[in-house]
């Protein structure tokens, strides 16, 4: 495991106060750096995020990369601008030196990133310095992150963590990774494998061989562990693997065709629904003793449950009510309450990180969106439209959505997209290959 | 590889009911029409087997049959349906003559479902799918210890373009024999 450690840059306070001190007119009173993620339509904040300055003349290419991961996170988030290199006055040669803000307000820059890297052996240093320009004051404390060579791209994400947190007042999301389902060959004899990338789709990396198919994986919180449902031994299977060794054993060993497992919020138990003649019901398993126990006795289909983030509640699907509907109920089971009610298929809810909504799939009309309601059902907003959108999975901050978008046809397949819970900001994921059922971990610690 | 079916894979041309003649993407209600659409008997070769699936191009009809037989190995299925029209009834009590006359022979019945559910719905809809084809056959006497089921849910299409002459195909049941290669 990587473990990134953090300090604060006591350096950063004296350096800003005596560039500030040189212009006390600059210290006027006026609202703090932030953008207001709303439903509105947002101009993106422009930001100046000169490459970071190698420590040594042998950490300049990682200086420069690591520069790279950070503007790619932030600008892929839609809510900033970068202010090309070219267009750059100012240099930043040494981070401790004083910032010469009018050099990065002629350019009409608002914030300013400055940052530098070290690499020393096996191990890289990265640190950072954010700044209002107009208020010519840090933002937040300067912060060091240290940890070994290959794990250089998650300390830029760490960074551009911080800047977004800072700038948003909301939590990263950029230091996690993606469970998803890897797919070649053709359409109708497809080749699925389990697989994990970054979120940004770096460090892609196979974990099954693709001898059966696999669906549907959901990352443990810690991202340390995968659920997902496996074709092994013939019938669709719920299987527990571990990401670090890749060793995984069937769960529902005894109960035969279980799939759509998910994890309880503390880990330690797992839901899944497993078919039984006609009737499809949900039922939990604890991880260690392997205890099953039942939570609905339906006659028809219920499916797709997502654990509220207390563990307190259950969303899922059932076709109770004639077509695929979601519905609420305790964890323990016992009445479960409809909360959709508009036109057409409701189906895969995911419970928000932050509690306050449901994500799901909807079919209507011949088009699949993914899309967002309240718990209670009120508020419902499509944010995607296509032939086939599907699986939506949250960011751990709650902001943005993770799901897969199947083109039709004999040549078509799966890719993964993302879009922000405003609807706005859809962007494709890159991947090798085909890529489908994505399961977005928590913030790696 | 398990030894599945004698029968070969048959593409006809569907000039009239193609990807681009069926009436664009909307949900059927009825998507079943595409059910006489069988390719009957006539078309059945020698060899073939599970393995020629899937290479066709998008327009055709997949069909094939219990070994030896031209007795269809599969039913299909309305939209987002699980009952067994009079026609599948009709395939199914075939299938349990040559069943009843091959007294030994285990076999599997395959739920499918079309692409447009979701993914993980779907293989629910399949196993009920199945599930009814297991429940005629077992009221019709064959032995419950005889009949598996897998649901395959929209994984395995044997039909992949994007209209409903394709749908209608892979909304399907399909009877395999696991056992008895030597039919």
């Amino acid at each position: 495991m990587v473990n990134t450690s953090r300090r604060t840059l006591l350096a950063g306070a004296a350096g800003a106060a005596a560039a500030v001190a040189l212009r006390p007119f600059a210290a006027v009173a006026q609202a703090p750096l932030r953008i207001e993620i709303t439903d509105g339509v947002i101009e993106p904040m422009p930001i100046a995020i000169p490459v970071f300055v190698p420590d040594t003349p042998e950490s300049a290419e990682l200086a420069r990369s690591v520069t790279q991961v950070v503007v790619q996170d932030l600008v892929n988030t839609g809510l900033f601008r970068e202010i090309p290199a070219s267009a750059h006055i100012g240099r930043i040669t040494n981070l401790d030196a004083p910032v010469q803000f009018s050099d990065w307000r002629a350019i009409n820059a608002q914030a300013l990133l400055t940052g530098a890297a070290r690499e020393s052996g096996g191990s890289v240093a990265v640190r950072f310095r954010l700044w209002d320009v107009a208020a010519q004051a840090p933002v937040g404390e300067g912060l060091q992150f240290d940890g070994p060579r290959d794990a250089w791209r998650r300390m830029g994400h760490k960074v551009a963590d911080a800047v977004y947190s800072r700038l948003t007042g909301e939590g990263g999301y950029f230091d996690s990774r993606v469970a998803y389902v890897a797919e070649s060959g053709p359409k109708s004899a497809r080749r699925k494998q389990l697989a994990v990338m970054d979120q940004d789709g770096a460090n892609p990396r196979v974990l099954t061989d693709g001898s059966n198919i696999v669906l549907a994986p959901r990352f443990s919180a810690s991202g340390q562990q995968i659920l997902y449902t496996s074709y092994q031994g013939g019938q669709p299977n719920v299987v527990l693997m571990d990401v670090a060794s890749g060793s995984s054993r069937i769960l529902n060993a005894i109960n035969g065709m279980a799939f759509a497992p998910r994890f309880a919020p503390d880990g330690r138990r797992a839901i899944y629904s497993a078919s039984q003649g006609s009737a499809t019901n949900l039922f939990t398993i604890d991880l260690g003793s392997g205890a099953i126990s039942q939570l609905t006795r339906s006659a028809t289909i219920d499916t797709a449950p997502s654990y509220s983030p207390d563990g307190s509640q259950i969303v899922f699907e059932s076709d109770r009510g004639g077509t695929q509907q979601l519905y609420v109920m305790s964890a323990g089971g016992g009445d479960a309450r409809r909360i959709s009610f508009g036109e057409g298929r409701y189906a895969t809810p995911v419970w928000s990180p932050r509690g306050d909504l449901v994500a799901f799939t909807k079919m209507v009309g011949g088009r699949f969106h993914i899309g967002v309601m309240r718990l209670d059902g009120s508020g419902e907003k499509l944010l995607t439209a296509s032939y086939l959108d599907e699986g939506p999975t949250w960011a751990p901050n709650g902001r943005v959505i993770m799901f897969y978008r199947e083109s039709p046809g004999e040549t078509g397949g799966p890719q993964l997209h993302s879009v922000d819970v405003t609807g706005r900001n859809l962007r494709q994921i890159p991947t090798q290959g085909f890529a489908s059922d994505p399961s977005w971990s928590g913030l790696l610690s | 590889m398990k030894i599945t079916t004698a029968g070969a894979l048959v593409a006809l041309s569907l000039l009239a009911a193609g990807c681009s003649g069926s009436g664009g993407a909307g949900y059927g209600d009825d998507g079943f029409g595409m059910g006489s659409g069988y390719a009957g008997g006539d078309g059945m070769g020698p060899g073939g087997g599970a393995g020629g699936f899937g290479a066709g191009g998008a327009d055709g009809i997949y069909q094939s049959y219990l070994p030896g037989t031209n007795i269809s190995d599969r039913v299909l299925f309305a939209v987002d349906q699980s009952t067994l029209s009079p026609e599948a009834i009709a395939i199914i009590d075939q299938q349990v003559a040559w069943l009843r006359q091959n007294p030994g022979l285990p076999i599997n019945i395959e739920g499918h479902a079309d692409e447009r559910g979701t993914r993980e719905y779907n293989i629910a809809l399949s196993a009920r799918r199945a599930a009814a084809v297991r429940n005629h056959m077992v009221a019709s006497g064959i032995p419950d210890s005889r009949i598996s089921t897998t649901p395959y849910g929209r994984e395995r299409p044997v039909a992949t373009c994007p209209s409903e002459s394709c749908w209608s195909q892979n909304r399907r049941a399909v009877t395999v024999v696991t056992g008895g290669a030597g039919v």
